[in-house]
């Protein structure tokens, strides 16, 4: 390091040469900062114990008609309802009605008697009530989310207030007739 | 106003005419001069710096995973390394990068040592230096403790039962660090929360080293002032580019570690959950606290009213705290050992005396380790109370360069050697 070094008239193709260091080490150092942060980062993300609590079974032999449950899977609560007939008709009826989020209820539910869904509001996530008989449950029978004021229906869709969707539908399928498959 | 139109860049311009921090770095990290002829032994304050920061990063992670309570602590600590994603990857960084800091700041303080950095007028940045030291050695300590293995759990007792050794309030000292009769929960927690809080404390002496550093600006190997611009390089790109290269081989080395011997450092004994009805028959503390515990226990005998336990306490903490006064215990005028022939021996003796301690605290106390560390710790003490003193006064350093462009640009032929050494260096 001596004052020959890096004179500032040095010719063009130093000056290319040092540009292309310069570039090189640079993205070297940018690769190997990004591929420390992204551990860091990724150490934030739902671990495998957590992961590994993702499916939950549900026996559905003890819920009467009328009656729902709410189950927990992976944090949430889960409805279940088994419901009457008179619920599913007004389901079916409310298929042609002017909806935000229109879904028919056959798309909603895998047969008609049961209906699984989250039970997070989907305005800003307070759990709507209805699960209990003595709940209050809104304009059109179905859940009425207390926080803001939002309606479901009895297939769980958005009918008024100022929830953006229906309530959302967990991945789950029947093992048998009295069982069901959450996750 | 007048360094305002320094700045092109009108966003710029208005926040560094209210809040110079353009300035500052420009003035600190670019333009700053530094001595031309240094080494690469100036790179570790750099790369201490970079531990720093991956400890602080890494830590915060962990915490987020970590659980400090007795009952859940150590799964948790297998909790990371099994089941949070690259968990194993933060844990062994920051365990073996505990190791890295201690590596390059005991080369950081031999360096300083080797080349008189700590004389004046750097007395006070080599003195924030061992507080430095002195944060680290308890954020290390209590960071050992979080995992709550056997040596965790034993490393905590032995060393918070050192303040029993007070007279009088020592056993009520202890009680209150344990918030309660042994290491137990509340131990945990609060070592938890220093623990944290530690290395922020770390951060603000660090920057209160750096500013008292850009006063006095480096020390080098050659031990003068440098005395115009043609001694020195700015900053940027010289040193930028050279701290770089340090830091890559820095960074090899401590990702060898970590991937291919992450528990070289460590004692198996930590990954069995402490049980405080059973004590591992060879307690050792981590390495770097190896030199220090040797002395604590090559003291065997009372000195007059001292009981044993006592001066053992005061020897090992006597043993940093001498470094606070090394400035005016050593009274050599010249600074590197380059120019000092003598010195340059006693300085390998004295790292010489650091290993034998070290080695000796990994061993039992007991037979020729045992003699060996007492005479070790006799040595220790001699070399800064006796040698040092005594030395600066007889010895004749040899003749200083006139000035640091001298010797790296061969010019003067030494015409100059000749010329007195040790006045120099007032100027
Ligand atoms: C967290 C730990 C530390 C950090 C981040 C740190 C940082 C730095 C930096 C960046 C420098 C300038 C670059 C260099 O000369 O290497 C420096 C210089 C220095 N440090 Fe430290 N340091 C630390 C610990 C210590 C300790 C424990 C001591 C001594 C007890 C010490 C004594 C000195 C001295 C005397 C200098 C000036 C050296 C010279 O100019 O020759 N430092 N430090
Ligand atoms: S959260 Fe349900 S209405 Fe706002």
């Amino acid at each position: 390091m001596s004052d020959t070094a890096a004179s500032p008239e040095a010719g063009d193709e130093d000056a290319e040469r040092r540009d292309f260091l310069v570039l090189a080490a640079g993205g070297m150092g940018v690769v190997g900062a990004a591929s420390f942060a992204w551990p860091l980062i990724h150490s934030m993300n739902p671990s495998a114990e957590v992961l590994a609590l993702s499916t939950v079974e549900v026996d559905l032999d003890p819920i009467g008609e009328g009656q729902s449950i709410t189950i927990v899977w992976q944090g949430k609560p889960v409805f279940v309802r088994r419901r009457t007939k008179a619920e599913i008709d007004e389901a079916l009826k409310g298929d042609s009605a002017d909806m935000r989020d229109p879904q028919k209820d056959g798309d909603r539910a895998q047969k008609a008697d049961w209906l699984v869904m989250i039970g997070l509001c989907t305005h800003l996530g307070c759990i709507p009530l209805g699960q209990k008989s003595t709940d209050p449950k809104g304009e059109f029978g179905g859940w009425f989310c207390p926080c803001h004021g939002s309606h479901y229906d009895t297939s769980g869709r958005i009918r008024k207030g100022p929830a953006p969707k229906n309530l959302p539908l967990p991945p789950y399928k029947f093992v048998d007739d009295k069982t069901i498959l959450i996750g | 106003m007048s360094t305002a139109s320094q700045w092109k860049n009108p966003v710029i311009r208005w926040v560094d005419d209210r809040l110079p921090i353009f300035t500052y770095m420009d003035h600190e990290y670019q333009q700053f001069p530094m001595p031309k002829n240094l080494n690469y032994f100036w790179n570790f304050g750099a790369l201490a710096s970079i531990v720093l920061v991956v400890m602080v990063v890494t830590g915060i992670m962990l915490a987020m995973q970590y659980t400090p309570h007795v009952d859940y602590a150590f799964d948790s600590v297998e909790r990371i390394m099994r089941d949070v994603n690259y968990g194993w990857l933060l844990r062994y960084i920051h365990m073996n990068g505990g190791s890295m800091f201690f590596i390059v700041v005991y080369i950081h303080m031999f360096r300083g040592l080797y080349y008189g950095s700590y004389k004046a007028p750097r007395e006070l940045l080599w003195m924030l230096g061992v507080v430095i030291l002195l944060l680290m050695m308890a954020t290390a300590f209590m960071g050992y403790v979080l995992p709550w293995g056997q040596m965790s759990y034993w490393g905590a007792t032995v060393i918070t039962n050192l303040f029993s050794a007070i007279p009088y309030v020592g056993d009520w000292i202890v009680t209150l660090l344990w918030g309660g009769f042994a290491v137990d929960n509340a131990t945990l927690n609060r070592f938890f929360s220093l623990h944290y809080l530690m290395p922020f404390v770390l951060f603000a002496v660090v920057g209160l080293h750096v500013v008292a550093l850009h006063m006095t600006k480096s020390n080098n190997p050659d031990g003068i002032e440098m005395k115009g611009p043609q001694d020195s390089v700015p900053f940027h790109p010289y040193f930028t580019a050279k701290d770089s290269v340090g830091i890559g081989v820095f960074l090899l080395f401590f990702a060898f570690f970590v991937f291919f011997a992450p528990n070289f450092f460590g004692e198996p004994d930590n990954y069995i959950e402490a049980n405080p009805l059973q004590t591992p028959p060879h307690i050792v503390p981590e390495w770097y606290f190896l030199p220090f515990y040797a002395i604590l226990r090559s003291v065997t005998i009372d000195f007059w009213f001292i009981p044993a336990k006592l001066m053992g306490v005061i020897l090992m903490f006597g043993s940093i705290l001498i470094l606070f006064i090394l400035p005016w215990l050593d009274t050599a005028k010249v600074r590197s050992a380059k120019y000092r022939p003598i010195y340059k021996y006693v300085f390998w003796i004295f790292f010489a005396d650091c290993i034998a301690l070290g080695w000796v605290g990994s061993q039992p106390a007991e037979g020729n380790a045992l003699i060996l560390g007492q005479v070790a710790t006799v040595y220790y003490f001699v070399h800064f109370i006796l040698v040092m003193p005594i030395l600066g006064k007889i010895e004749t350093p040899l003749p200083l360069p006139t000035s640091i462009a001298e010797p790296v640009t061969g010019g003067g032929g030494g015409t100059s050697a000749g010329a007195a050494a040790a006045k120099m260096e007032k100027s």
